[in-house]
């Protein structure tokens, strides 16, 4: 019995790269010895991706893609189909922790460098993730047609008529309708369960080809490739499995416990994963009291509310997230991690960190004339740490990196 | 292979690949233009009619057309006449910046000179704008004169929808075509323009 199994897997591996790939990717390639819980978030965000595909898969069945019945069939989703809710409740969950963990992978990169060379690729895709990402959750809040699935997606279309000349009739065109119809959510329900899925995985596919291709960093910014043994291992190194992937065992069952807190006691996470609103269908001649982004977009929704101007606001809005993109190539330090980095990066990293949490909490209030201040400070605070970067980052005083991690 | 060859090879590889790009735009036709809206949306998209004579005097009704809110106000004497008081406040008073059907003819900016009628989407960002018509101190003007509020992004607009100065909004609110034939008002189509 062995013997044919183990025949078979002959034949089959030299037809196929099973063992080069699955060596390659997921067991032998050397990681740094040392790094801290700041890389646990990539492994984290692998995992919310699986339990999104899952989910969502399952929430596609009983949901109705069609103006009377999109809401409808969430609540029946929720009442009637057997254990409807925990599906709902594990996709909605699911997203804003997507978010929580990429943003917490983020800010590793900024912290330790993550993105400097040979790694700007891996930035690039990992940026052009996030991308896709905020698309994906945009599509996604529109499908169950509530209030705010009707009016948020009312201002962020209506972002597209800001663009001159042809702005009129791209939003006609996104919408396929005069207002956001069942037209306009099917479509989107094409675009968020088919075309971005594809696009997110072929991206996380390339963003872990071209890292497992230059190696992972780590949190002392040492080149561990510098130091190899003689096969040309690092010295400096461990095989992924077991060290690393033990390790992250213990990241996702601290993650998981969070989870299973959130979605069974608070799903709705006090108004900020599942708005209010949301609970009452869409109404298009009733805007509600005060409309606010989920969270995670909050910080970004800030920066469109600063400026005056919707083709300004969309401008500032657009760059804030088109900024990440060229970090690579802004950062003219010698030294990668913050730990080596000069007091100036490490109280622009600060600035910048405090300057983000307080546009995502203005994003999710209301206006008044000192939170208006305030997020036009935040905002230019927020571009400042990006656009004086090579400055400071060049003109500071930075520790000497050891030789060895 | 000779130089000759090799230049003859890049023009047919040029005009091969030209020749097939020319076919890109005439593939993307259906896939684009699947996006516009069906004959079923443009017809749904219809103008609306609606009997505005039972409205009451300084009374404001929402009508539905393409879903949209369009706003309808029948103003009483005196608001209208106060107009005047607001005009320094305004960004645009005589809608100046947007092309407007009705421009000039009546205070209302509208076809008639006792009522308005404006879409009820805020021209910042498509929220919909509150009637707020009392002449008294408000939260977010102290010497409020009637009008719309808009509780998004706190845009003002005065009693027939022009924009205050200073307030995210950009333009006054838009006046859809309509028409009136006696007390029949036709929002989405004038026969005359």
């Amino acid at each position: 019995m062995t013997q044919i199994a183990g025949k078979l897997f002959t034949w089959l591996n030299a037809r196929l790269p099973i063992v080069n790939t699955f060596e390659r990717h997921l067991s032998k390639h050397p990681v740094p010895s040392k790094v801290n819980f700041w890389y646990l978030f990539g492994a984290l965000a692998s995992v919310v991706l699986i339990i999104q595909i899952v989910s969502g898969i399952w929430l596609i069945m009983p949901y109705s893609n069609t103006e009377e019945q999109a809401f409808s069939s969430v609540e029946y989703i929720m009442r009637d189909v057997d254990y409807g809710w925990v599906i709902r409740y594990i996709h909605t969950t699911g997203a804003s922790l997507f978010f929580a963990v990429i943003y917490l992978h983020m800010f590793r990169g900024l912290l330790y460098g993550s993105y400097q060379k040979p790694k700007e690729l891996v930035w690039v895709f990992g940026c052009t993730i996030y991308l896709a990402m905020m698309a994906e959750g945009f599509l996604g809040y529109v499908l169950p047609y509530g209030q705010m699935s009707y009016w948020g997606a009312q201002v962020i279309i209506s972002l597209f008529g800001a663009i001159p000349y042809i702005g009129e009739s791209l939003e006609l065109w996104v919408r396929g309708d005069y207002y956001i119809s069942g037209i306009t959510i099917s479509r989107f329900f094409a675009l968020h369960v088919v075309a971005l899925p594809l696009v997110l995985i072929a991206l996380v596919f390339l963003h872990l080809v071209a890292l497992h291709e230059v190696g992972a960093g780590n949190p002392e910014g040492v080149d561990i490739e510098a130091h190899l043994d003689d096969d040309g291992v690092p010295l400096d190194s461990v095989p992924f499995f077991p060290y690393k992937v033990l390790n992250a065992l213990v990241g996702i069952g601290v993650f998981m416990t969070v989870f299973s807190v959130i979605m069974f006691f608070f799903p709705e996470g006090g108004g900020y994963f599942i708005e209010m609103a949301n609970f009452q269908e869409a109404n298009p001649l009733v805007t509600p009291e005060h409309i606010a982004p989920v969270w995670y977009y909050a910080p970004f929704y800030t920066m469109l509310r600063a400026v005056p101007d919707p083709l300004g606001g969309l401008i500032v809005m657009g760059s804030a997230v088109a900024i990440f993109f060229v970090v690579p190539w802004l950062d003219r330090s010698k030294v990668a991690s913050i730990r080596y980095k000069g007091l100036y990066s490490k109280i622009a990293l600060t600035m910048f960190g405090v300057s983000f949490i307080t546009l995502g909490y203005l994003g999710t209030v209301g206006v008044t004339e000192i939170r208006k201040t305030m997020s036009v400070i935040c905002t230019i605070i927020y571009f400042a740490y990006f656009l004086l970067m090579p400055i400071y980052t060049k003109y500071e005083t930075t520790k000497v990196v050891p030789q060895r991690l | 292979m000779q130089e000759k060859d090799k230049i003859r090879r890049k023009v047919l590889i040029g005009l091969t690949s030209a020749v097939g790009l020319s076919g890109l735009p005439f593939a993307a036709t259906p896939f684009i233009a699947a996006w516009n809206p069906s004959a079923k949306a443009k017809a749904a998209g219809a103008p609306v009619k609606i009997d505005v004579s039972k409205m009451q005097y300084g009374q404001q009704i929402q009508v539905a057309w393409r879903k949209q809110p369009v706003f309808v106000v029948r103003h009483t004497d005196e608001s209208l006449a106060s107009l005047e008081k607001s005009v320094s406040k305004l960004a645009d008073p005589n809608s100046e910046t947007i092309t407007e059907p009705y421009k000039g003819l009546n205070p209302t900016r509208s076809r008639s000179s006792e009522y308005s009628i404006m879409s009820g989407v805020c021209t910042h960002l498509g929220c919909s704008p509150k009637y707020y018509p009392e002449v008294e101190p408000k939260p977010w003007d102290e010497s409020w004169n009637g009008g719309f509020f808009c509780p998004c992004h706190g845009s003002m607009f005065d009693m027939v929808g022009r924009v205050y100065k200073g307030v995210p909004a950009p333009t006054n609110l838009i006046v859809p075509p309509h028409m009136f034939d006696g007390s029949i008002l036709t929002i989405g189509e004038d026969k005359e323009i």
